[in-house]
């Protein structure tokens, strides 16, 4: 046991002796190896909050809703069509909804205008922080909109949405109904969509497909599809980032490759001598996997938490562009980090061994060469 | 002569591997100290009856995607990033651009 | 103490660059003693060597290591034969470079698990013992020929082996750092090590230090 020890640890000396030999490169490749590992947890680490966040948020939102279409588009949902709803077996609390999109030219951004209940008193509004921060508006300010009608009309600010919502509210203005329909010039028992919950969880599914054969001209979305859609909407998003980041994996491979398999003929007659002084395959094999084990699980560890520290306490700066795009109201919000133990150990794998492979295959190749070749040198 | 590496090596690979691990105790931190913001704005995206994240507010056909039509997910617009290879295709209308 | 019968080496066997470069070997190599084998260039007395110590197998033929036939042993337990019983010292010398003399003379001990303090004493006692002491933290790459080779023997003799198998040890050596080294062989000799060289060079060979000196030649033994 003792010497078990000792040996790994003498065989360790070496290693280490042996990559401070080449320092410049051996650290190059540990910073290329750890700027590696730090662009993809990145990007996992902030994923997969950003799903769990979705998925915490959104846990809430209506069990079921209800477009009306018209020739394959939106259209408004009809009066009387609330009442046809009701009447279908397992369907309840039908509540219309009444929301809609306003460009302001002033500083280029789309506002989500939504009447909630309760809603602010007529002629005022609450407001997104997003918004509030990029209009200079506070509590007690005044907002003028041009309605569809033509006309400037004025809301006065009763009250901006609390910054911690603003993951999901920071482009709102929540107006009041009457205010949504004079300045929509919304036809009157006309709504957006219908929302609407079922008695019986569970039967979700097939309460939405009874509704649709009875409304053919209604579209339902599920709860379900919805969180779906999130969970595999950052997957596609991930997927734009991954597909950025090919090429530096492909070049890290190439590095690899070159640095592993291209076992230089130094390496070549060091592995020979090792052999001759009376180093068994094994000890050479073992020196090698702790050359990788010292680099990989160095530049895992130092890319790991350079991304937590980059994604949890930095704001994720590097991605937050990918993922805003154009968006001007986008918002602040601080994540929640999920460490997903899975996330992690796919990642060491992920870089770890394809390298170590990369390093011991063509070590035990050149490592089973018959120990005399070098004599014969 | 220089002292022995190899437990050098070891010592500092164990102070990352620490870090790493303390990583998982902040988490828990951050996790506990944002219960009551996480719980609030979820109360109020419930109760306001919200079906999205405020993230893709750069459109109004990117600002609800769970509510878009599944067969024209992200609509119309000239330079709307599709998820059909078409838009790839078909450039924008030239008056529908603007610098 | 060692034992060679019968022995043939062949490289590239039943290809048509087939070479045998030894050929019906009988010889015993007694304990304590300086063998050397002399022979011109391509006679096979560095293949001898590499099946003296075991570094490679024989075609046909039996190596005998004291009274046991070791040509038929597994690697693993060649490995530590080797390990525990011979120290090579090569023509090159063959020094692992960027590593410090010290460091070179310590890597045979490596795979032993023996502790590191008493390796390390060992190697220090060596270069001293070879007059290396003062130059043990050189990196072997800034080492003169002579002093290399001198690293090169303390790292043979790190692990105490009981022969002590050097290839052309003067080859690159003018003739006053060999006749150095001929007094080093009767050094170790002194010590009871038993010694087995192979040399073309009479100023080696031919001094008064070597008790026995087989003749090779076209891969036989001479008369």
């Amino acid at each position: 046991m003792r010497a078990g020890i000792e040996r790994q640890l003498a065989l360790l000396d070496f290693t280490v002796a042996s990559l401070a030999r080449r320092k410049a490169r051996n650290l190059g490749l540990l910073a290329v190896f750890a700027l590696l590992v730090f662009l993809l947890a990145s990007v996992t680490l902030f994923t997969r909050a950003l799903r769990q966040e979705a998925a915490a948020v959104l846990a809430g939102t209506p069990e079921v809703i209800l477009q009306r279409m018209v020739a394959g588009r939106h259209e408004l949902v009809p009066p009387g069509y609330r009442e046809r709803l009701g009447r279908i077996r397992g369907v309840q609390k039908v509540e219309g909804r009444l929301w809609g999109y306003y460009f302001d030219p002033v500083i280029r951004a789309n506002y989500t205008f939504m009447v909630t209940d309760p809603a602010p008193r007529d002629g005022t509004i609450a407001i997104g922080p997003a918004l509030a921060r990029l209009r200079g508006l506070a509590e007690g300010g005044t907002l003028a909109f041009r309605s569809y009608a033509g006309e400037l009309r004025a809301f006065r600010v009763a009250a901006v949405l609390p910054q911690p919502t603003e993951l999901a509210s920071a482009d709102l203005v929540l107006v009041s109904e009457k205010d949504f329909r004079a300045f929509f010039a919304y036809p009157e028992g006309c709504f957006t969509d219908l929302a609407f919950s079922v008695a019986n969880p569970q039967e979700a599914r097939t309460v939405a497909a009874k509704l649709v054969r009875d409304l053919p001209d209604a579209r339902a979305i599920l709860r379900e599809d919805s969180l779906r859609a999130y969970a595999s909407l950052f997957d596609w998003r991930e997927g734009l980032v991954l597909a950025m980041l090919a090429g530096a994996l492909l070049a890290f491979g190439i590095l690899a490759w070159d640095k592993a398999s291209g076992l230089s003929a130094e390496e070549r007659r060091e592995i020979g001598i090792l052999k001759a002084i009376g180093w068994e395959t094994g000890d050479i094999l073992r020196m090698k996997a702790w050359e990788g084990v010292l680099l990989c699980l160095t530049a895992f560890l130092l890319g790991y938490v350079a991304a937590y520290a980059h994604v949890f306490h930095g704001g994720a700066g590097l991605l937050e562009p990918v993922l805003k795009g154009w968006a001007v109201l986008y918002p602040r919000f601080a994540l929640t980090p999920v460490l997903d133990g899975l996330d992690l150990l796919t990642l060491l794998l992920l870089t770890c061994v394809p390298y170590t492979a990369a390093v011991l295959v063509p070590t035990w190749r050149a490592a089973t060469t018959d120990p005399d070749s070098v004599m014969r040198s | 002569m220089s002292p022995r590496p190899a437990p050098r090596a070891l010592l500092a690979l164990g102070a990352l591997a620490l870090l790493a691990g303390l990583t998982f105790l902040d988490a828990a931190r951050i996790r506990r100290s944002r219960r009551a913001e996480q719980a609030a704005t979820a109360r109020f995206a419930a109760q306001a009856g919200l079906t999205d994240l405020a993230l893709f507010n750069e459109a109004r056909y990117t600002r609800h995607p769970t509510q878009a039509d599944r067969h024209s997910a992200f609509q119309d617009h000239p330079q709307a990033f599709d998820h059909f290879p078409t838009g790839s295709l078909l450039p924008p209308r030239s008056h529908a651009r603007r610098d | 103490m060692i034992a060679l019968s019968g022995l043939r080496k062949a490289f590239n066997p039943g290809r048509p660059n087939e070479f045998w470069a030894l050929d019906g070997i009988d010889l015993v190599i007694e304990a304590g003693k300086i063998t050397a084998f002399r022979g011109p260039s391509g006679s096979g007395k560095t293949t001898l060597l590499t099946l003296v110590g075991c570094l490679a197998r024989p075609t046909a033929g039996r190596v005998t290591f004291k009274g046991e036939v070791v040509s038929s042993l597994p690697e693993r337990f060649l490995t530590d034969l080797r390990r525990r019983s011979f120290g090579f010292v090569f023509q090159q010398f063959h020094l692992v470079r960027g590593l410090s003399a010290l460091q070179n003379v310590m890597l045979p001990a490596a795979p032993t698990g023996r502790p590191r303090r008493e390796v390390r004493d060992r190697a220090v006692g060596l270069l001293e013992q070879l007059r290396m002491g003062a130059r043990r933290e050189e990196r072997v790459e800034f080492l003169s020929a002579g002093e290399q080779q001198r690293v090169a023997i303390a790292r043979a003799l790190v692990n105490d082996p009981e022969v002590l198998i050097a290839d052309e040890p003067t080859a690159n050596l003018d003739s006053v750092l060999s006749r150095q080294f001929v007094g080093l062989l009767e050094e170790l000799n002194a010590g009871g090590r038993t010694v087995i060289f192979s040399s073309h060079d009479p100023l080696v060979v031919e001094s008064g230090a070597v008790h026995r000196v087989v003749g090779l030649r076209d891969g036989r033994l001479e008369p």
